[in-house]
């Protein structure tokens, strides 16, 4: 009966082909879900959340009649290709370091006009409550996808929220004395069958990175990194951060910078 | 008119292979909400898809299909250039019309 089983588990070793993907862990599994991910690629609905947010970029609306079409990412008005690798970063303008979400809150309400509440609304989408905050980024990180992460923290402001977010990152807390390192510090660890990339070491922290934001198809919907963080925080059971936080600003900064070099290739698809 | 939907239509040999990626709830009916109430059903009932005018596929979909659908199909006697039309009809009536190009 041994024998059999043993047979069985070194024909499956010997039929699984190179993965496509690097994976976290050599796990014949884990080799066949990269396989599958790659044939669902193609069909990938973050598509239309690019679309849609390609619309709401050139659209006039708000108060002020205008479109996001000068907004400045970091590299110049109205300039969106390669702008997300090099969020979040320090802005002249506002003094201080944005991540996209926090940059795109900004256009909105200093372009459009719109007020905060405004600019805030629906950050996180819900069947038939769609979100043009997840579109607007689908079509912002799409323009970044094939490009290299190059985040600086050349600035003093940079180099502060890096070091922050490193803080924070470590920092133990809530009812389950939970860090973020808790789970992503370690090599080869996972959530039932959920890998978990160790943020410290450098190809799981741009796999992680590169991937986000990603149709999420347990939520049906494009989710943001800033969800992402959100979410983490909440399985935490810390505090909720407000959206647009500079603390989830702190800690992209940190997961950004430690995924530098790495191929943007997003909106992906996740489960 | 109900989202939009993205179509890739690719010419190989004699085979035109078409991908269309719809935005759509697929609600089913069965599923039930925070308060205990079924969700109403939503779903895309049918779906034609033409070249030209000559209709290429004809589709009745139902509550087994899952949200945003993703449709891959292949078709001969197309050529480059001719025109793909998909139309789908909900439960509700909602419809959508997209077109491309063959490429």
């Amino acid at each position: 009966m041994r024998r059999t089983v043993s047979c069985f588990f070194t024909a499956l070793a010997v039929g699984v082909a190179a993965p496509v993907f690097p994976v976290f862990a050599e796990n014949s599994a884990t080799d066949e879900i990269a396989k599958y991910r790659q044939l669902l690629a193609d069909g990938n609905p973050a598509e239309l959340w690019e679309m849609r947010g390609e619309e709401l970029w050139k659209t006039k609306t708000g108060p002020r009649n205008a479109s996001l079409e000068q907004c400045d990412l970091g590299k110049g008005p109205g300039v969106v290709k390669g702008a997300y690798v090099e969020l979040p970063r320090y802005f002249k303008d506002v003094n201080k370091v944005m991540d996209l979400e926090q940059r795109l809150m900004h256009c909105r309400m200093t372009l459009q006009g719109l007020t905060r509440e405004q600019a805030t609304k629906t950050p996180f989408g819900s069947a038939g409550n769609p979100s043009d905050i997840e579109a607007l980024v689908s079509y912002i990180t799409a323009e970044s996808k094939g490009m290299k992460m190059a985040v600086s923290t050349a600035h003093p402001q940079e180099k502060r929220a890096y070091e922050i977010g490193k803080k924070i990152f470590f920092h133990r807390g809530g009812a389950h004395d939970f860090a973020c390192a808790t789970c992503h510090s370690t090599d080869g660890q996972r959530i039932r069958l959920q890998e978990l990339p160790n943020i410290l070491n450098k190809t799981n922290a741009q796999q992680a990175y590169t991937t986000w934001p990603a149709y999420r198809v347990s939520q049906g919907e494009v989710r943001t990194m800033q969800h992402r963080l959100y979410d983490c925080f909440r399985q935490q059971r810390f505090p909720e951060p407000l959206y647009g936080s500079d603390v989830i600003t702190a800690v992209t900064m940190f997961l950004a910078k430690n995924a530098e070099g790495g191929v943007y290739n997003a909106p992906a698809l996740k489960r | 008119m109900a989202n939009p939907m993205r179509i890739r239509a690719n010419l190989t040999g004699e085979v035109v292979e078409v991908k269309v990626l719809m935005r759509h709830d697929m609600e089913t009916g069965q599923r039930k909400d925070a308060s205990g109430k079924a969700i109403p059903p939503h779903f895309i009932q049918t779906l034609v898809a033409k070249c030209n005018d000559k209709v290429v596929l004809d589709a009745q979909m139902g509550t087994s299909v899952s949200k945003d659908p993703f449709l891959s199909f292949k078709f001969k006697g197309g050529a480059k250039g001719d025109k793909i039309t998909i139309t789908w009809t909900d439960n509700k009536g909602d419809t959508r019309t997209d077109e491309a190009a063959i490429a």
